[in-house]
């Protein structure tokens, strides 16, 4: 379980830290809280010439929430995201997901910048952004560029980020009504069998809109455009959700793996999202 | 071999300066280049928690960690908690009522259960149950271990009122 030798870089601030991955171009990997990189390296299915350690960027850091918008710095901890009140009033379905996600050592090291960079389709952050309709910033040698979380993910482990760009922040507009985010796990700590992220909002009794996402399920997260559509105009009754699950069903291509075969996956999808719209209306 | 790296850390008060490669795991350095072997290796992949240590506050699990992220750190182990003569309440607490068999959990155990006493002073045992679900132990059965630190939660509140 010894990673391959590899040299370290601690940059100050996050020129320097674009420069060094400038300088060794496919040879260099930013490491953020290692939680995902570090089981890897040890497994060397990634073998590094240079590790650009993020955790002195102090660009990277702090959550920000105001009416309007809601930005979260990539080196954010899960442990810091969980413990900010102003964040968990504004955007509650954070805290929510982010209590599922593994265990409190691996919270205080995991960062929201990596779990969203990382590209596995197991992580639990990049489906929730996609609920939240977020957009990622990317910095690298030509400047910034904003990507929204629903262009960011091409397959497992390759996304829209080039390799000498660093994920700096997080933003999007604070949600209203309600959310629920579900998910089903073989153990706590464990990685999704099925997750759903759901926002909805109620206008006179019936939804008005309704964002949904889906994690694990694909090899990468699903937001399913038609599933909250499905839902738009209804009461949230059994009809209604049983559409929204059958159009979710059409947007995801599970995968047999220790988790269970294809249709066990496809039934524990439709029913953790029933569960999370309904948890979702009951406080929307 | 890699290059090696000037590397200080602060363990249990002691500042070491050491000339290592940064792919060095943390749980190593500390068991093997500084004779503290508190933390034990349970799995080495990130999942029981037998090598947990405070790092600048927070439970880590020092099998997942570079000794290279580490430098500049303030660690805590089991062995700056306690000594056997003037053992911490978690350590009493866990003897009174039976949180170990083996003990290979324990070290790891305890300094999780530090921490979540710092994040939360008085817990539930839900809070409590939550709080060390990094930790796994393959004797117990869990229920004692809970009680111990509840117990210790008890203890440790009912002196600082008496303060
Ligand atoms: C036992 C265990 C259980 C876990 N369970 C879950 C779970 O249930 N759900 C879940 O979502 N995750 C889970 N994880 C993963 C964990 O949340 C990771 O911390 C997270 O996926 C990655 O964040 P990190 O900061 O550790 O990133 P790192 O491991 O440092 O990096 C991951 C990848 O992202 C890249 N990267 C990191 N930061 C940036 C950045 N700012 N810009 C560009 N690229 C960047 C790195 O180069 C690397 O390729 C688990 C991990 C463990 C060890
Ligand atoms: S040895 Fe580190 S978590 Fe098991
Ligand atoms: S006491 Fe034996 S593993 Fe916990």
């Amino acid at each position: 379980m010894i990673p391959s030798a590899f040299e370290y870089h601690r940059p100050g601030d996050l020129a320097s830290a674009i420069g060094i991955l400038t300088e060794y171009g496919d040879e260099a990997r930013v490491i953020a809280g290692g939680h995902s990189l570090i089981p890897m390296m040890k497994l060397r299915m990634a073998q590094i010439g240079h590790l650009v350690d993020l955790q002195n960027l102090d660009e990277l850091k702090g959550i920000r929430v105001t009416g309007s918008a809601i930005t979260i710095g990539a080196l954010v901890t899960q442990a810091e995201l969980i413990a900010h009140d102003g964040l968990a009033t504004a955007a509650p379905i954070l805290r929510e997901a982010a209590l599922q996600i593994a265990d409190p050592q691996v919270r205080y090291m995991g960062t929201v910048g990596g779990n969203v960079a990382n590209g596995d389709p197991g992580n639990d952050m990049p489906g929730l952004m996609q609920c939240l309709n977020a957009r990622f910033t990317l910095v690298g040698p030509d400047g910034s560029r904003d990507v929204a979380a629903r262009d960011f993910y091409h397959s497992a482990y390759m996304t829209e980020r080039s390799d000498d760009e660093i994920l700096t922040q997080i933003t999007f507009a604070p949600p209203a009504g309600g959310f629920a985010y579900e998910k089903q796990k073989r153990k706590i700590g464990d990685y999704a069998t099925a997750a759903a992220a759901v926002q909805l909002t109620k206008s006179g009794g019936t939804v008005a809109g309704a964002s949904i996402a889906m994690t694990n399920l694909s090899d990468t997260p699903v937001w399913s455009e038609a599933a909250g559509a499905a839902l738009v105009g209804s009461t949230c009754g059994a009809e209604a959700v049983m559409q929204s699950v059958a159009a979710m069903l059409g947007d995801i291509d599970p995968q047999q793996d220790n988790r269970g075969p294809i249709d066990f996956k496809r039934h524990v999808a439709g029913v953790i999202l029933a569960r999370a719209i309904a948890r979702a209306w009951s406080r929307a | 071999m890699g290059k090696k790296m000037q590397i200080s850390l602060t363990v249990n008060g002691e500042v070491h300066d050491i000339l290592a490669e940064p792919r060095e795991l943390l749980i190593h350095t500390l068991r093997e280049r500084l004779g503290i072997t508190g933390p034990h290796i349970g799995c080495e992949t990130s999942h029981c928690g037998a090598c947990t240590v405070d790092m600048n506050g927070k439970s880590v699990k020092a099998c997942t960690l570079f000794v290279a992220q580490a430098d500049g750190a303030e660690i805590t182990t089991i062995e700056g908690l306690g000594a056997p003569d003037a053992l911490h309440a978690l350590q009493r607490s866990f003897r009174e009522h039976h949180g170990l068999q083996c003990g290979y959990c324990t070290p790891g155990m305890i300094t999780r259960a530090h921490r979540l006493l710092q994040e939360i002073p008085n817990p539930t045992e839900e809070e409590v149950r939550f709080g060390m679900a990094g930790n796994l132990c393959r004797c117990t059965g869990y229920q004692n271990i809970v009680k111990s630190i509840l117990a210790a939660a008890a203890e440790l509140n009912a002196k600082e009122a008496a303060e």
